[in-house]
């Protein structure tokens, strides 16, 4: 359960202060798949951030599951991060020295779970990479990068998974790949899927589209049918 | 992350970079290799020399003239039964330099050194075997006889290896004959016992000295005094101190200086480990060198890895984790290039024994504690250079660490 309340986000550059969120307030509930539209610029990425535990609100306050975030220290946003949210990111950031089994293996490492390499293995066969584990990141496609990263998103059993443009470097097959399994893991293990997308294709599979403008919800739309 | 998963993640990422890690390693390779090798020819100084002392027995006394005179009548009254029951033989010697000179079918030959006048008890007190002829008796002492008792090596050198005894041999221009040949000792620190030129006590202060005396009483450089029980050591250094107060009519400061085995191993140590700690800080400088690499190295990577470490914080890692991880690395560059030193400062040790050394009698000692103490320092520098780099590493937000191009 993800509760904003008015929750602001000022940056500092130099003498400039830039409000990157003006009182956002939005709640999502378990298992929902919503999609975050809005131009570049309009803080969909800001939101994304503080609702993923990489950055505190300026003001408002932002609790996750009742606990109220904005307070915690460093060291329990970073647990928070591992054990409750999963990442997929637009340029897929896997390391590239590792194999896409260290790869997924890592935060199964930070949580200091013990038979990480077995959890990793079969993190990769949900994504159906299961063929691919000594593959380093340079020796996949896009598409198959990708769904390493959800694979290591979803290793931790996370209760949301966060994906920022998770399409944004894909070709249109390889997109509907993605997005399919995303709705797939939503549906079968009842996991909340937020994307930040400015494609109107990918928003199509969310049930709920919320529209961002300068740093405002302008629209929170759920669809009727489906 | 567990340590063990941090030391496998440091290692893979140090692995990675082979020739730039390879690079940052020489440094301190250089200077634990440094480390390492100087201070084994100090300890190899140390050692030989200490057991040099040591072999002279631990019954000795030395006793030595300071701002004043000994003679070699005080040398006599220390032999007394009654002032001093200890006190068993004295030895009384001069040390002159000079040259030692012989001419034969083949040619003229000399050597150089220390030439030293003593009495017979010599023999006993310091515990030299005669190899063949004899040594100086009393007679030669009385007569102040022109005879000359030659060490092994020496008369090796003045006489190839063929009989000298009954040869003449010419000592800073006086013709002296050869009575005598000391049994070889073995190695010492300096080849110093094998190469003992002995000469009556009187004849080296009456006529071979540079300021030589022909009258009046014999100078005495150092009296060697062999104690009857080595328990008795204090007592027989009371016992000489009284007599030669006695006999020097002193009442206030002594102008004489009584030292034990003991005094002479401390006091030489005293130097010798000063020299060892002097060539060891001076390699230390190249340690420090090698430490600035490191932290140049691990800057660097911090700033060209700044993006993995925001995707390890997004998927949870702590500062902890990720400070740890970057020490880590240091520590094991630091402590590489330490192994890799202390085998390669070995070989030049063991070069040096082959090359350098090899017509000494100075053999190179690596010993454990400085290997040790190599080992450590690295990895201090390791830690010492690597925390503050791992400190900005940690200290990245994660978002701007993973918007880094």
């Amino acid at each position: 359960m993800i509760e904003l309340v008015n929750v602001t986000k000022t940056y500092r550059m130099g003498e400039v202060e830039i409000a990157a969120l003006r009182g956002v307030s939005l709640a999502i509930e378990d298992g929902e798949m919503v999609a975050i539209m809005g131009a570049s610029g309009s803080g969909k990425s800001t939101m994304m951030n503080i609702v993923g535990c990489l950055d505190v609100p300026t003001s408002g306050q932002y609790s996750l599951d009742g606990v109220n975030v904005g307070r915690l220290s460093d060291s329990r946003l970073a647990a928070i991060r591992n054990r409750k949210i999963g990442f997929v990111f637009q340029s897929y950031n896997l390391l590239p020295r590792l194999t896409a089994e260290s790869n997924v293996e890592l935060p199964l490492l930070y949580a200091r779970k013990g038979g990480s390499a077995r959890l990793a293995r079969e993190a990769l066969g949900r994504v159906g990479l299961a063929d691919r584990t000594g593959h380093r990141p340079t020796e996949m496609s896009g598409g198959q990068q990708q769904r390493v990263a959800i694979a290591r998103a979803l290793v931790n059993e996370p209760s949301i998974l966060l994906a920022d443009e998770p399409t944004g470097n894909l070709d249109s097959h390889s997109s509907l790949e993605i997005i399919e399994l995303l709705r797939e893991l939503n549906q079968s293990s009842g996991i909340t899927v937020i994307i930040v997308t400015h494609e109107d294709d990918i928003a199509r599979f969310a049930r709920r589209t919320i529209l961002m403008r300068d740093g405002e919800i302008v629209d929170d739309e759920r669809a009727r049918t489906q | 992350m567990s340590p063990q998963r941090t030391l496998l993640s440091a290692l893979q990422s140090v692995g990675a970079n082979k020739l730039r890690t390879l690079l940052t390693l020489l440094g301190i390779v250089i200077g634990v290799a440094a480390v390492i090798s100087l201070m084994s020819i100090g300890r190899g100084v140390q050692e030989s020399v200490t057991s040099f002392i040591q072999d002279l027995g631990t019954n000795i006394l030395f006793v030595s003239p300071s701002n004043g005179a000994l003679t070699l009548d005080d040398a006599y009254a220390l032999v007394d039964p009654v002032l001093a029951p200890s006190v068993d033989q004295v030895a009384p010697e001069i040390n002159v330099f000079g040259d030692v000179n012989t001419t034969d079918e083949f040619g003229a030959r000399t050597v150089f050194g220390e030439i030293t006048g003593v009495t017979p008890e010599y023999q006993e007190v310091r515990g030299y075997e005669v190899d063949v002829g004899s040594f100086i008796g009393i007679p030669h002492v009385a007569g102040a006889s022109d005879v000359v008792v030659l060490g092994a090596q020496a008369s090796v050198d003045l006489f190839l290896g063929r009989n000298p005894i009954g040869q003449s041999v010419k000592i800073n221009g006086r013709e002296m004959t050869v009575i005598g040949v000391l049994e070889s000792r073995g190695g010492d620190a300096f080849g110093f016992e094998d190469n003992r030129v002995l000469i009556p006590i009187t004849t080296a202060y009456r006529r071979i000295s540079a300021d030589r005396n022909v009258e009046g009483v014999v100078g005495v450089d150092t009296i060697s005094v062999l104690v009857e029980d080595e328990n008795n050591m204090e007592k027989a250094e009371g016992e000489i101190s009284r007599i030669l107060r006695l006999r020097h009519r002193i009442t206030d400061e002594d102008d004489f200086e009584v030292r034990n085995q003991q005094q002479a191993l401390e006091a030489f140590q005293d130097t010798t480990q000063a020299f060892v700690l002097f060539l060891g800080s001076i390699a230390s400088i190249s340690l420090l060198v090698g430490g600035i690499g490191i932290m140049n190295i691990m800057l660097v990577s911090v700033t060209e890895r700044t993006r993995e470490i925001g995707i390890r914080k997004a998927i949870g890692a702590r500062r902890w984790d990720i400070l740890s991880q970057f020490v880590l690395e240091a520590v094991l560059l630091s402590l590489g290039g330490g192994i890799i030193g202390v085998l390669l400062g070995m070989l030049i040790a063991q070069g040096m024994n082959v090359t350098l050394l090899a017509e000494e009698e100075i053999r190179t000692v690596v010993s454990t504690d400085i290997t040790a103490l190599a080992l450590g320092v690295s990895m201090l520098i390791g830690l010492v250079f690597g925390i503050y780099p791992a400190m900005r590493a940690a200290a990245l937000h994660p978002i701007e660490a993973l918007r880094y191009e």
